[in-house]
């Protein structure tokens, strides 16, 4: 029984490390879109209120993915659902 | 030597959801009455003091400035509720600045050493489900019933479960990215706390050289940057869903 806790508090801290890879997508995606925001404010200055606004909300959407696998890791780390199935 | 014994004289790192207070039963269901309710009601009070104090005792020309500072608050909102979602929807203002005060200061009370209410995802929730109600009704409100249930067999009836799950995502989308950019930062600086901490015992010193100064450079991030971001993100997909719900099509 304590062998296989360990085994699923391992597994866990594991898949909780990664889960956090999905960190990966939206930091390049974000990166790409803030990239592109400051070329077209460099092309017009006059528009970069707007530019800068639809890319906020652009990298919010594109975050949630990110967040999505850091809710899986927090799951896994403070509330392991698979303890309670032993 | 034991990794462990790097870290003597490091308390015990914690990472826990709100504080219970009191826990009373109704109906068979068990309420909680956690930390996160007394410090939303902090807020409420805080903020209805504030704004009574800017507001009261106002005149036709203003004179005082509280007043102006006030109606600088009311036009900026009502502006910025204009240029997202255009005219008619200018009776959202109150609600779009209502979420943003309670946002903004529920992040931003992390500062006086309080969890951060919008840490707790039961806050987050309640919103993103308030904004759900609010884009379904005016989807109902732009179709009709019948053009709104017929909107999700939209373009044929095999999307159907498509178009139900993009329909829930919106509110668990909305509520996860404010809780986790919020809790998410409350456990990185908690953790870089523990680490600066445990580097500090490491090499011998009992005083957290470390652990001076680089935690309120993060902190500056998560709590003021973060905060203010995630409110600002929060009100603009409020807003640009309900002004795309509204769209005829």
């Amino acid at each position: 029984m304590e062998l296989a806790k360990a085994i699923i508090l391992g597994a866990s801290a594991i898949g909780a490390g990664l889960a956090m890879i999905a960190g990966i997508g939206p930091g390049i995606g974000e990166g790409y879109a803030v990239g592109k925001a400051c070329e077209s404010i460099g092309r017009q200055p006059e528009s970069s209120g707007k530019v800068t606004k639809t890319m906020f909300i652009g990298c919010a959407v594109a975050e949630s993915t990110g967040i999505y696998g850091f809710v899986v890791a927090l799951i896994l780390l403070f509330i392991n659902p698979f303890i309670d199935m032993l | 030597m034991k990794i462990s014994d790097l870290f003597v004289g490091v308390k015990e790192i914690s990472v826990t959801g709100p504080k219970i207070i009191h826990q009373f039963k109704f109906c068979g269901i068990t309420i909680n009455f956690t930390e996160t309710i007394v410090i939303g009601w902090i807020i409420i009070a805080a903020l209805a003091i504030f704004l009574k104090f800017l507001t009261h005792n106002m005149q036709k020309v203003p004179t005082k400035r509280r007043q102006i500072i006030a109606e600088w608050i009311v036009k900026t909102v009502n502006d910025l509720v204009e240029d997202t979602m255009g005219s008619k929807f200018k009776y959202f203002a109150p609600y779009i600045s209502t979420i943003f005060a309670f946002s903004i200061f529920g992040s931003l009370i992390s500062m006086l050493g309080l969890r951060p209410m919008t840490g707790d995802y039961n806050v987050t929730l309640t919103w993103a489900l308030m904004t759900f109600i609010l884009i379904q009704g005016t989807k109902i409100k732009t179709n009709g019933i019948g053009g709104y249930f017929k909107s999700f067999l939209d373009p044929f009836f095999v999307m159907l479960p498509m178009n139900v799950v993009s329909e829930v995502s919106t509110p668990v989308s909305m509520s996860f990215r404010h809780f986790g950019n919020i809790a998410g930062g409350m456990i990185i600086s908690s953790l870089l706390y523990f680490a600066l901490t445990g580097v500090s015992t490491a090499i011998g010193l009992s005083f957290p050289v470390f652990a001076i100064g680089i935690p309120a450079a993060l902190s500056a991030y998560f709590d003021l940057f973060s905060g203010f971001m995630q409110a600002f993100i929060f009100i603009m997909l409020t807003m640009i869903y309900i002004s795309t719900a509204a769209d005829t099509d």
